[in-house]
């Protein structure tokens, strides 16, 4: 339930809708863009970066959660690691259950290899069965894959890498043929149509989506088609380490969260599909992350000696809940602006076309609660800016909410909000790694053996991606990384075990005078209070 | 997280614990010092990971929810479901027809469906679980599956089943039957397809990939943008 407060400024904004409706608004120039961004976009705050002290990115600045990760010790002891005994021995081994890692390994098995999937929550627990919006493909008359390329690396800042943007507009159209063929149940018109919209910084409607369960319904049809082949998985095992024999990888080793043991894996190939780092929690940001987005991938194979890009940056999804405190960071999905809901704020005023790209949305947001203190405070103390949802209905027609937003509108009704009547509160919230591991296009890392593909991979975002990019990414890349892992295993003898890279980093830990307490990856955040936390004993 | 004032005694497996008033049950557990491995997933509505189940002191009724959804609420006595050992069939979906026999054969415990209504109370979704259920029954798959769709799969209607089905499997086969066999193709996905595969835009893309900052941002900069209004 609204406050009172709350209430007053939901009357002021009902006030302006007429007038809003019909109002037009210009796109930023890239001038100003870059202006908004500079001043009130979280990545540009004073230190939030640190320079790497070890490692392949030594000298640059990323993050600072990202740097205590990287700066850290392995959670094993490489000079005291037995190797005898070899739990399992697979031609592919993919690492992450998410849409990215059910993709590789349903292609990695097409192409004869034998795979074991393991990931570290439930298959299918991942930020793809998150994702609500929608997914990108050029396929449509008026558009065209080098539009879609144009849309992607203007949003992208110009410097997202070029042979891997290539490779996701190329490949778009074919990776939804395939997911239909998989029985995805995609929005579509009585011929059989795609019915698209648009999503920020698109020219052309090109999101696809299921209703706005989209990642949802792709990832219950892969899970189902992994099971469906006998595909092997092992859950609630993370990766903690890769195995390598000279700058090759020739394996990892899993950790079963629930009886403390390691379990080795010898593969001939490896895929890291492993995901992003919400749950670092940049900044204190809320995040709209699954409960296991720890970087654990990135920090593996960094480890391993493979560089990181655009680990400078992340993405905050302009829209995460500011109220009620119960959902705080979630997501409520861009596909309510692509419907023409309007950011509104404490008078009632519009003062940012909705369908900006991300950065310049989150800026634009922070900006009107932080300098111009035209934000909405909560209850709790948190400020946000209205999106007025209730335009969606007004615009497209009644109920069309419940039908479009079925998953929306539920999350609100929960906490007795009516989001076709009511306006929501909005703030940016953490959502997306735009950097990542050096990939190729064929999704190779400089590790002889190893791939990446999913949100762990950077460089075909550039320092911002576009809605509907990343389940296509997962998808795309995915499925490029089983087919190149699968074909390589076929000419590839399994490996030696060694930790010889994880003994090299530890003395470059050492040298750079790195405490011993620091380790990672973290597997897990920790939402203990500090109080509880004091007061426990390790027998 | 700003904490309420009031602290509420709840049940976590039966062990009291004060927590304050107004949180998630997911929230409330973590106040009250546990750590989740399991029965934990995106914390936002959409995986089923948290099907919790609980009752009030002194009253009949059991009730469920997911525990990242519902909020504490007094004297509650709770218990997660960590997992729920389901029966799936395998299948090769290029080989169904999309018949109601198909969903007979697969599962053939749907036919044990006595309409008692108790999926569609416990469903934390609010779907009509049993109305799918007679549908599919039927073998209307396009109602099971447009009824079933935002299904997130997490047990709560399987675990109370008296007939020991497991709605949310077969709800599934009639969504992938639906999407594949029963509503037509998207040519123009594949046509674009083919003529990607054939070369069509190899040369505009490549001069886009030899593109330096400032062309790149000039045509991004005057490229038009397909107006809300337009129908396709």
């Amino acid at each position: 339930m609204y406050s009172q407060d709350m209430v007053d400024s939901i009357n002021r904004l009902e006030e302006t809708r007429k007038k809003r409706i019909k109002q037009d608004f210009t796109l930023l120039t890239s001038e100003e863009k870059y202006n908004l961004l500079n001043q009130f976009h979280p990545d540009y705050k004073k230190g939030t970066l640190r320079e790497l002290r070890i490692g392949p990115n030594k000298g640059e600045r990323v993050i600072n959660e990202i740097a205590n990760l990287f700066e850290a010790y392995s959670q094993i002891d490489p000079n005291n690691f037995d190797f005898s005994e070899i739990d399992h021995e697979v031609d592919v081994l993919v690492i992450g259950g998410g849409g990215a890692g059910a993709s590789a390994a349903l292609i990695s098995q097409e192409n004869g290899a034998n795979v074991l999937l393991a990931t570290k929550l439930r298959f299918g627990d991942s930020n793809t069965i998150m994702a609500q919006g929608g997914i990108q493909a050029a396929d449509k008359q008026n558009d065209s894959p080098p539009r879609h390329y144009l849309d992607v690396i203007g949003g992208g800042g110009f410097e997202n890498t070029p042979e891997l943007v290539n490779v996701l507009v190329r490949d778009a159209p074919d990776a939804i043929a395939w997911l239909e063929d998989l029985g995805v149940m995609f929005d579509k018109e009585i011929d059989g149509t795609m019915i698209t919209i648009h999503g920020g910084g698109t020219s052309r409607k090109r999101m696809h989506s299921a209703r706005d369960y989209s990642g949802g319904e792709i990832m219950k049809t892969l899970k189902d088609e992994v099971k469906n082949r006998n595909i092997e998985v092992i859950e609630y095992s993370p990766a903690i380490e890769l195995i390598t024999d000279a700058g090759i990888c020739t394996g990892a080793i899993l950790y079963n969260l629930e009886t403390d043991e390691y379990i080795i894996v010898r593969s001939k190939t490896t895929i890291l599909a492993t995901g992003g780092a919400g749950r670092l929690h940049v900044q204190d940001f809320p995040t709209s992350n699954h409960y296991g987005a720890t970087a654990d991938g990135l920090v593996i194979a960094y480890r391993a000696g493979n560089p990181v890009i655009f680990m400078d940056n992340i993405q905050y999804h302009p829209t995460g809940a500011a109220f009620p405190e119960q959902i705080v960071g979630l997501l409520v999905t861009e596909k309510c602006r692509g419907l023409g809901a309007q950011l509104v704020n404490n008078d009632g005023d519009r003062f940012i076309y909705e369908l900006e790209t991300r950065d310049a949305e989150s800026a634009a947001i922070i900006r009107e609660c932080v300098e111009r203190n035209k934000g909405i405070e909560t209850p709790t103390g948190m400020s946000g800016v209205w999106l007025d949802t209730p335009m969606i209905d007004i615009i497209h027609g009644k109920g069309t909410i419940q039908k479009k937003l079925p998953a929306m509108y539920r999350q609100y009704k929960r906490f007795d909000i009516d989001m076709s009547k009511e306006p929501l509160l909005v703030y940016p919230t953490q959502h997306f790694q735009n950097g990542g591991i050096i990939v190729n296009e064929k999704t190779e890392t400089k590790i002889i053996n190893l791939y990446g593909a999913g949100e762990v991979e950077g460089g075909v975002h550039g320092r911002n991606r576009l809605m509907g990019n990343s389940l296509l990414e997962c998808i795309v890349f995915g499925r490029r990384a089983g087919k190149n892992a699968a074909l390589k295993a076929k000419k590839t003898n399994y490996g030696k075990l060694t930790l010889q890279h994880v003994k090299r980093y530890h003395m470059e830990l050492k040298q750079a005078n790195i405490s011993k307490d620091c380790k990672s990856p973290m597997l897990l955040p920790d939402y203990r209070r500090k109080e509880t936390i004091s007061r426990m004993i390790d027998i | 997280m700003v904490e309420a004032k009031k602290l509420i005694p709840i049940y976590i497996t039966g062990k009291k614990y004060l927590v304050p008033n107004g949180l998630t049950i997911m929230k409330a557990m973590e106040y009250a010092g546990y750590r989740y491995i399991r029965g934990c997933g995106c914390r936002g509505g959409f995986c089923g990971g948290c099907g919790t189940v609980y009752r009030f002191k002194g009253d009949y009724k059991l009730q469920s929810g997911l525990a990242c959804q519902t909020k504490v609420v007094e004297n509650m006595y709770l218990v997660q479901i960590p997992f729920f050992p389901a029966n799936k069939a395998d299948y090769n979906l290029d080989e169904l027809k999309p018949t109601g026999g198909t969903l007979l054969k697969l599962y053939p415990e749907l036919a044990r469906c006595v309409s008692c209504n108790t999926c569609t109370k416990v469903c934390p979704q609010d779907i009509e679980v049993m109305d799918y259920m007679q549908a599919a029954l039927k073998g209307d798959i396009k109602s099971a599956a447009d009824i079933s769709f935002d299904c997130i799969m997490c047990g709560l209607c399987a675990a109370r089943c008296p007939a020991e089905i497991v709605q949310y499997n077969i709800a599934l086969l009639c969504r992938r039957l639906y999407g594949k066999y029963m509503t037509p193709k998207a040519e123009h996905v594949r046509t674009r397809a083919a003529e990607i595969s054939e070369g069509k835009f190899d040369k505009e893309l490549s001069n886009l990939m030899k593109s330096d900052v400032h062309l790149l941002r000039k045509l991004y900069n005057k490229r038009d943008i397909e107006p809300e209004e337009s129908k396709r």
